[in-house]
């Protein structure tokens, strides 16, 4: 039979991503807890090079980096949903946009939390103008990835719930049902789904961990500016 | 290739990024047409149009569909002119191939460019972090001749077109690669010989040339 194991957190989106799509596939795995403050010579061995979550390990053999992973799941299991369309022009447009999420929704979504003043301030307009790219793509549907859960999706989970917590906890106003009426719909839609809402960390958890990082950067920031502001 | 279909690629003559995808389409022995881009002067209203979140080259327009993001395009390719392929058959290796493209994607470029724009202990720095992850590409690459195995492959695609401001880097960092990391350096020369490559490799002179230019607009020395 088939091992498959996955080194994650469970407070972590790129975690959670690879365990809807291992879920939504129907795929049976074992689920290994990492801290990665204190991190297992399983995931050094796994993982040498980046020595981070998630990682899949399938017949003993490791896959990282979530993005990666969720193309190797959809390549090795053909049953259940297809992550990504068939034809290379759409395949193409999928990873542009997964992309896009990863290496710019995300941190600028993660500095709009986390920073204050002029930073904050550019990383909330940031944030604002990819969310607005973002909006212009649903258009009608009811998933990026058309009538059913797609890679896209999946990869854009941190916005429709892990941001939704932090944002409420720093008083921001970047996500609203105003401004982004489509994006609010989609997040409605995929929380809602099965798979999803039946595999989210617990909110009040996340909450907490996420008040705590909150705190500790105001903090932070605080001493840098001495001793003045608090982020808003 | 049907003689209807039509390629076009937004280039930059000194761009590694474009040199990837000139590669790419020379092992799969399609031709296109390039329009040149002033990145410098003026973009383009078809690279704005093509672009509209980064306005950057590369750009394939593919029967006026544009594809963007090197790495993507040269995924693109590879998915639609199959033959001969870039990336394993096999499922496994398809992963390995993307982590090390995205790796690669992620790392060297930026290491290469903090090596031009530093001086003193900055630089020292930025060219001990640059040569510890062509080590870990060494790594990648084992006892084989390719980061595809036996064959050139996919990867090999991602990674040689940035080397041609290597040159560069070597001048301005002060180490030579052939020193520091022979292996990765007998690779560069191998995939040189490939004929999509030679044709398309930037001259490294010229290469360098231009890194002075952008030294002079950022400020350095």
């Amino acid at each position: 039979m088939a091992e498959v194991k996955l080194y994650g957190w469970w407070s972590s989106p790129f975690t959670h991503r690879i365990e809807v799509a291992l879920k939504l596939k129907g795929v049976e795995y074992e689920f290994i807890s990492e801290d990665v403050r204190n991190k297992s010579p399983s995931l050094l061995k796994y993982n040498p090079v980046l020595k981070k979550i998630p990682v899949l390990v399938h017949n003993g053999k490791p896959i990282c980096e979530s993005l990666v992973i969720l193309e190797y799941i959809d390549e090795t299991w053909e049953v259940g949903p297809s992550l990504l369309p068939k034809d290379p022009y759409e395949r193409a447009m999928v990873r542009f946009w997964a992309k896009l999420l990863d290496e710019k929704c995300f941190p600028a979504m993660r500095n709009a939390f986390l920073s204050i003043g002029e930073e904050q301030e550019k990383a909330k307009e940031e944030s604002t103008e990819l969310l607005k790219f973002l909006e212009g793509t649903l258009s009608g549907n009811k998933f990026f990835g058309g009538d059913t859960i797609g890679m896209v999706d999946i990869v854009a989970n941190f916005i429709s719930y892990w941001f939704i917590i932090v944002q409420e906890l720093a008083g921001l106003q970047v996500l609203t049902k105003e401004k982004f009426p489509k994006l609010c719909e989609w997040m409605d839609e995929y929380l809602n789904s099965d798979i999803i809402r039946e595999n989210l960390p617990h909110k009040d958890k996340l909450t907490a961990i996420y008040q705590a990082r909150f705190l500790d950067a105001a903090a932070a920031n605080a001493a840098v500016a001495g001793g003045g502001g608090s982020p808003k | 290739m049907p003689s209807d279909e039509q390629l076009l690629l937004l280039d930059f003559w000194v761009s590694p990024f474009s040199t990837r995808v000139k590669i790419a389409l020379a092992e799969k022995g399609l031709s296109y047409e390039i329009q040149e881009e002033d990145l410098l002067g003026g973009k383009s209203d078809l690279l704005f149009k093509s672009n509209p979140l980064y306005a950057k080259v590369p750009v394939l327009l593919h029967n006026g569909k544009p594809v963007v993001e090197s790495t993507n395009i040269v995924h693109y390719i590879d998915e639609t002119w199959p033959s001969p392929q870039l990336l394993p058959a096999c499922s496994y290796g398809r992963s390995r191939a993307r982590f090390w493209a995205d790796f690669i994607d992620k790392k060297v470029f930026d290491a290469g460019s903090n090596i031009w724009r530093s001086k003193g202990d900055e630089l020292e720095a930025a060219k001990n972090d640059f040569i510890d992850i062509l080590k870990k590409l060494e790594g990648a690459m084992g006892v084989k001749d390719y980061f595809g195995g036996d064959e050139f492959g996919f990867v090999d695609v991602i990674l040689i077109g940035l080397t041609t401001w290597f040159y560069a880097y070597e001048k301005y960092g002060g180490f030579k690669i052939e020193k520091e990391c022979p292996k990765f350096a007998a690779w560069i020369n191998r995939c040189k010989e490939r004929d999509s490559v030679a044709k398309n490799y930037i001259d490294p002179q010229k290469a360098y040339e231009f890194v002075g230019l952008l030294r002079e607009m950022h400020g350095v020395e």
